[in-house]
């Protein structure tokens, strides 16, 4: 295990390291100390390491990840694993505005809360949230999966594309196109894995699944003269 | 961006702290907006006391001919506490409004920036630390205080331009986003008789809560109006005399965090804000919800 503390390295410097071709030889255990609400903390990493964040985190925690593995024992601020390519990140706490947003990969479980526009415009990534969500979750969501434990704010899934929403509680509204769909045993296949991920014990039964009702991005003919 | 940031003390032991609080938190919110930086201090109230707080661009010259006038003119009525471009004139309750005719005949270059019984408002041009020095915020007491940094968008970077604003006794606002319906606004306020001094979207908030308040509405029931009214991105923290509002609007783009514990409400842009408060490991953080008011008052 390779400790780095914030309070004597620059972030520079240790996004530098987390990055570089040789992080694997010389640990793939790493563990930060003192990030104290800093931006852009363990971003852009491309080795599958693990990293263990001893705090609260600022935006764009784990931007970019690829194959590494990072657990964040606190809370992350805005766009968390922004455009996560693969591998995971785990938030013990709560996480803030677009969490996963435009993830094309990987997994992003959130022990606590997300507030709004979570998975907004996700190309694939998959969202598992044990609390709540905000309002415009999923919003242009495009493929992946994300399942929430709690409720769901207004307007989830507005003009969402093809990706699938499990809600658990209550959903405050949907948004444009986005409609409750049959739970398929593909569906529940999917969704037993991804809360087998999470370690989440909760019955499958108790969720919903909402996604595009396809009116929206196809093109209609009788539309032409708007054109 | 700008950043803003907020302290509601529970425990009064940590009084004497709240400058140096709002100047670690306010400081670490720089690189959201290093224009201009301001602070609002909410100290105990004097009885029968009123403050006036006001900036001269030429401060040399004004404060050392207003010391004496004030002299001449009040007797020993009126206390000036000088503080490098600002200064702090306190008066008998009574003979504020006076003074206040007193100071934009004798002085109309002098700027009000607040008044009150217990509110005192220093801002300038410069970054959140350099200002907290100029006026030794640090060493200020108080029981609740809003700060401001700013990334000037609509306006001009001027000491009038930086927030905090106060258009009304001990009530001011501090503003992070933008409204698109401020010269509309403005417009409809000059008609109650309602006057900014600046081009600034935000003094229109401000000035929007004054005239809801001086109409006999709580502070409450003006925020809730205003997510009718204003339009545009914010996340307002409002100090009055009793405490701190907090209302972000139904879009909520521009953030906002809180953490609460035993002994203080901290309200800033980020979690950043937050790290050196005391006992931080023991608060709950949290982020306020879209469209929502909260108060938090002594």
């Amino acid at each position: 295990m390779e400790t780095i503390d914030l309070k004597k390295t620059t972030l520079r410097e240790l996004n530098k390291t987390l990055q570089s071709k040789g992080v694997m030889k010389i640990s793939s255990e790493w563990e930060i100390q003192n990030p104290d609400g800093c931006h852009a903390l363990a971003v852009g990493m491309s080795d599958p390491i693990n990293v263990i964040i001893k705090g609260s985190t600022g935006y764009y925690c784990g931007g970019m990840n690829k194959n590494a593995n990072i657990v964040v024992k606190g809370s992350v601020g805005p766009g968390v694993c922004e455009n996560i390519m693969s591998g995971s990140v785990t938030v013990e706490g709560d996480a803030s505005q677009y969490a996963g947003a435009t993830g094309n990969g990987g997994v992003l479980v959130i022990r606590g809360n997300a507030s709004s526009r979570c998975g907004i415009s996700m190309k694939g990534v998959d969202i598992i949230v044990e609390g709540n969500i905000g309002h415009m979750a999923a919003f242009m969501a495009q493929s992946g999966n994300l399942v929430v434990l709690g409720d769901a704010g207004e307007t989830l899934g507005d003009s969402i594309y093809e990706a699938r929403i499990f809600v658990r509680g209550q959903v405050q509204s949907l948004g444009a196109d986005c409609v409750e769909k049959e739970m398929r045993p593909e569906h529940k296949k999917i969704l037993q894995k991804l809360l087998r991920f999470a370690n989440a014990d909760v019955r499958i039964e108790d969720f919903r699944r909402f996604g595009s009702a396809r009116k929206l991005y196809h093109f209609k003919k009788k539309n032409i003269r708007g054109y | 961006m700008c950043g803003i940031v907020g302290i509601f003390l529970k425990d009064k032991e940590l009084e004497s702290k709240l400058g140096a609080f709002l100047t670690q938190m306010l400081s670490t919110m720089s690189d959201r907006g290093p224009d201009s930086a301001g602070y609002a201090i909410y100290g105990r109230p004097k009885k029968h006391k009123k403050k006036i707080t006001v900036q001269s661009s030429s401060p040399k010259k004004d404060f050392s001919s207003l010391a004496k006038n004030l002299q001449d003119s009040f007797n020993e009525d009126a206390h000036i506490r000088c503080s490098y471009t600002h200064a702090v004139i306190s008066s008998k309750e009574d003979n504020c409004t006076k003074l206040k005719k007193w100071l934009s005949e004798v002085y109309p270059n002098l700027r009000i920036l607040s008044t009150g019984n217990s509110l005192e408002i220093y801002k300038e041009i410069g970054t959140a630390a350099a200002i907290s020095n100029m006026f030794d915020i640090a060493s200020k007491s108080g029981t609740h205080a809003i700060g401001h940094t700013r990334m000037a968008t609509e306006s001009f970077v001027t000491t009038l331009g930086a927030h905090p604003f106060s258009t009304a006794d001990d009530q001011c606002l501090v503003h992070n986003g933008s409204l698109s319906n401020h010269n509309t606004l403005r417009r409809q306020l000059s008609t109650y008789g309602v006057h900014c001094e600046t081009e600034n979207d935000s003094e229109v908030a401000e000035a929007y809560l004054s005239q809801k308040l001086g109409s006999g509405a709580n502070l409450g029931e003006a925020l809730q109006q205003a997510l009718q009214d204003l339009d545009g991105f914010y996340t307002f923290l409002i100090g009055t005399k009793s405490g701190i509002g907090l209302l972000r609007d139904p879009i909520a783009c521009k953030p906002a965090v809180v953490a609460e514990n035993e002994s203080y409400v901290a309200i800033g842009s980020e979690y950043k804000a937050f790290v050196g408060l005391p006992d931080l490991d023991k608060a709950t953080i949290w982020e306020p919800e879209p469209a929502t008011v909260y108060l938090w008052e002594h």
